[in-house]
């Protein structure tokens, strides 16, 4: 049958048998360059429309209708028109800080990439740590925010990138408790052992009401840890005009706004592993026929259904509303999402002792 | 006591923030809603109103005669001096002379369509047009002379 | 030279907000000293669009001038008209019909839904919802559209001549707005489900930027800034004019003084406006729409004042009259002003966020400021 594994294991049979096992190496990472790079600039283009459709139908407007039919094109017209502006750099900014923070921005969406399984048996770098991986690296997003706001020599650039920085390293840690809490029900840190400990239901369902409240406390950390409305304090439009990216234009600050939207279809994607099974199809424990019925969907089906769901719903919330206050924002973490999260991830591991879940 | 406050307080926090997206997720799938007026499209069919002010026009009827005898009321109810008339003498049958206007000169790029030029016109002699796409590309255009050439006052105005 | 412009030697902050910023809603210019998040000390700097109006209407006729007032609170256009049509009356003594002073009250208030629709949408952006904003228009462009039909234009009407209205309603001005009442009193509580209840909401408004009652007459903050703290100060209540003296309603006032109280006045006073409207479009009298006043208006040599309740508070219009034709001195007190002056006290201490909820709150509209 058709799937993704299929294809890559032919080149990669294909690329074995015609060249030596160097080479074949060098271009298997090539490949895998091109096709991150390729599925990023579609994520672009798809979550961009997906956003202004998504906005515009819940604020009773039409959104973009008028490039190719239904305006499906309107981000490619978008991409051109940023393309050919000018990039500006201010006169007082650090030129070699302002121009790489855009970079690192995509180049840690990249790093991202690498362990998420997008169907069955189809992954860039299946690492044993890939929860682990996964959290660290995402972390380091703070960095290219920081960057691009210092250097910008602007002052909402800076506040809006103090600000991210406060907000991100303490969202850090109530998205990687309730991580940890699936973790713990698994007892893996590799993603398909995590994706194949759900087949007979994904963790959301098994694991009870923990689960749902680490699902939940997960979706607002990550919300947070996205820079996206209600927690989008480090562009807070109103406030600090567009905050760490003030002194951006052109191409870059698309890769900017790129940078936001891979980087949510990447937490999402998260998500969609942990909490609703990533690829496995909609499995209810022994119903046979149920369950083979449901594996004529093909996996990468249903990974990417289960991410633009989680991606709808973080939308949904954005345009939905108002924005916290920097103290707010913080109070949620520590007074709030910190303590449910501590004290869920103890009566996870209580249910994953006494072996309570399904 | 403390836990079930901080409790509660979780729980009304949360409805409140689902009662919102309930509202949005409604105009989401309702999109029958939708009030977006897609303007270019839906010009055959726009109904401007006919009290609408988008510019003054002098009215001629279909032997080019309008009814403006030059009397400058409009001219002095106009706050921006947007009217400015220019008369003439023309020669009646009697050959007495008569005072007539020789050029209705408009400055749209002034008007603030106030109204108050059409309330002053003894003769109702001028109207708000509903026409609204003034933009052009040379700012002359904008004066505007509104007799027709060859057009003369209507019999009996005084 | 920039670190000496920007930070002084305590390590403050200083950022303008404006002149051209998202939250100001125009032009206005506000230099904030921050120490780190928190505001020590705002200052506003007017000026950018001051168009001298009042020197200008001081060689306008005394029909003429109205029209210029609609450019000052443009969201209250109307009121502004009429308050100028108001002290005309008073110079001259002008008997205004029944029905013109009822469809001036209805028309203001129609303005003033119109205004607070508005005020709810930005404000909600200023927080950072942005679907309050499209929501508030809906209703409003059917304002617009009632404005447009029996006045001629949507926002800046000059309906109101001294001694009446201009033009007769249109004949489908009742009709038109009975469905208007009827579509906002079906879609009003979504501001509730939106904004008004949410969460995050709440907690932004609450106890963000209290004005005492002391503070708030001592800075003389009216309309729903000063109701909000409590500081009784309805013109239509106090010293009604028009048909305001006829119909019944109530005037909001909230003891809180805070940004979620002044918000609550003016969702109340949606409801009061919506009232007075059910009460007086039935009962429109008969009658003329204008009284007969003489071609060329001269006020008699004196000082001539009146004050009318815009959506923003208080406006008056102060006449010097030497007796010709134009006025010899006019002054506008207008709300907006007075609101500003109130913001620095207010935001003292609190933080960036805070600043720009207690400015939405405040319902500036800039030309009214900077006349």
């Amino acid at each position: 049958m058709w799937s993704f594994s299929n294809i890559a294991d032919s080149i990669q049979n294909w690329l074995n048998q015609t060249f030596s096992a160097t080479w074949s190496l060098v271009m298997q990472m090539l490949i895998a360059g091109i096709a991150v790079i390729s599925l990023f600039a579609i994520l672009g283009l798809v979550l961009v429309l997906m956003e202004r459709k998504v906005s515009a139908w819940m604020q009773i407007r039409l959104g973009p209708n008028r490039v190719g039919p239904k305006g499906i094109l309107q981000t490619l017209a978008d991409t051109l028109k940023l393309l050919v502006k000018e990039g500006l750099t201010p006169a007082g900014a650090d030129k070699i800080l302002f121009n790489l923070a855009p970079v690192l921005a995509l180049v840690i969406g990249m790093l991202l990439m690498a362990p998420i399984a997008f169907a069955k048996d189809f992954q860039l770098w299946n690492l044993n740590i890939g929860v682990l991986y996964i959290s660290a690296v995402s972390s380091v997003m703070v960095i290219s925010i920081l960057m691009a706001g210092w250097a910008s020599n602007n002052k909402y650039s800076l506040m809006g990138a103090m600000r991210s920085g406060a907000q991100i390293v303490s969202y850090e840690l109530s998205a990687g408790l309730s991580i940890l809490t699936i973790v713990v029900l698994c007892g893996s840190l590799n993603i398909p052992d995590i994706i194949y400990s759900q087949a007979d239901g994904w963790w959301i369902f098994k694991g009870h009401i923990p689960a749902i409240i680490s699902f939940v406390i997960f979706i607002i950390a990550v919300t947070a840890e996205t820079n996206r409305a209600p927690f989008d304090l480090a562009e807070a439009e109103s406030e600090l005009t567009a905050g760490f990216h003030t002194e951006y234009s052109g191409m870059k600050f698309a890769l900017f706004f790129l940078a936001e939207y891979v980087n949510v279809f990447i937490v999402c994607a998260i998500g969609a592993t942990l909490f609703l099974g990533g690829w496995m199809p909609f499995h209810i424990g022994q119903w046979e026929s149920f369950n083979r019925v449901m594996d004529y969907i093909p996996s990468s089906i249903w990974f990417f259904g289960k991410t633009f769901f989680l991606i709808f719903l973080i939308m949904w919330f954005r345009w939905t509303f108002p924005r916290l206050r920097i103290d707010q924002l913080l109070n949620l973490e520590w007074k709030y999402l910190l303590p449910i999260s501590m004290i869920n991830l103890l009566l996870v591991t209580v249910i994953a002792i006494l072996g309570w879940h399904f | 006591m403390f836990i079930v406050n901080y409790i509660k307080n979780i729980f009304k926090g949360v409805k409140s923030l689902l009662v919102g997206m309930r509202r949005t997720g409604y105009y989401f799938t309702h999109h029958k809603e939708i009030i977006t007026q897609q303007y270019p499209d839906n010009k055959e069919t726009l109904n401007l109103p006919e009290r609408f002010k988008g510019e003054v026009v002098l009215i001629h009827d279909e032997n080019n005669e309008h009814a403006c005898t030059g009397c400058t009321a409009c001219e002095l109810a106009c706050p921006n001096a947007t009217i400015k008339i220019v008369t003439k003498f023309d020669i009646t049958a009697e050959g007495k002379k008569k005072k007539a206007l020789d050029k209705f000169v408009y400055h749209l790029e002034l008007c603030t369509m106030c109204n108050l030029c059409i309330i002053a016109c003894p003769t109702d002699a001028i109207k708000m047009d509903q026409t609204f796409e003034h933009s052009v590309f040379d700012r002359k255009e904008l004066t505007k002379i509104l007799n027709k050439p060859g057009s003369k006052i209507r019999d009996g105005v005084e | 030279m920039f670190e000496e412009i920007g930070t002084t030697t305590e390590g403050d902050l200083i950022i303008n907000v404006g002149p051209q910023h998202p939250a100001t809603h125009g032009v206005l210019h506000l230099v904030i000293t921050l120490n780190g998040e928190t505001i020590k000390k705002l200052e506003p700097h007017l000026g950018y669009i001051h168009r001298s109006i009042e020197k200008m209407c001081e060689s306008l006729t005394y029909r003429q001038f109205i029209y210029v007032t609609s450019r000052m609170d443009y969201l209250s256009a109307h009121i502004n008209n009429q308050a100028c049509a108001l002290v005309v009356e008073k110079g001259l003594q002008i008997e205004v019909p029944d029905r013109a002073k009822v469809i001036r009250v209805l028309m203001a208030e129609l303005t003033r839904i119109a205004s607070h629709e508005l005020w709810w949408g930005a404000m909600a952006m200023d927080i950072g919802a942005f679907t309050p904003f499209f929501h508030a228009f809906r209703e409003r462009e059917t304002i617009n559209d009632i404005m447009e039909e029996t006045c001629g234009a949507r926002l800046t009407m000059n309906y109101m001549v001294p001694g009446g209205v201009m033009q007769e309603l249109h004949p489908n001005f009742q009709k038109k707005v009975k469905e208007f009442i009827k579509l906002f009193r079906l879609k009003v509580h979504e501001y509730e489900e939106l904004l008004t209840g949410n969460i995050i909401f709440q907690n932004r408004m609450k106890d963000i930027g209290v004005l005492s009652k002391e503070d708030a007459i001592s800075y003389g903050c009216t309309g729903p800034v000063g109701r909000g703290s409590g500081v009784s100060c309805d013109i239509r209540k106090l010293y009604p004019y028009d048909a305001y003296d006829k119909v019944q309603f109530d005037e909001v006032i909230e003891t809180a003084g805070d940004s979620l109280a002044r918000y609550m006045v003016r969702i109340k006073e949606l409801h009061q406006s919506i009232s007075i409207i059910e009460q007086l479009i039935d009962n429109i009298p008969e009658g003329d729409y204008q009284a007969k006043t003489k071609a060329v208006l001269k006020l008699p040599k004196g000082e001539f004042y009146q004050r009318v309740e815009t959506a923003r508070g208080e406006f008056g219009v102060y006449i010097v009259s030497e007796g010709g034709t134009t006025p010899h001195r006019i002054k506008f007190r207008s709300p907006g002003f007075s609101n500003l002056s109130a913001l620095n006290h207010m935001a003292k201490g609190s933080k960036l966020g805070d600043l720009v909820a207690m400015m939405g709150t405040l319902d500036l509209v800039i030309p009214d400021i900077d006349r």
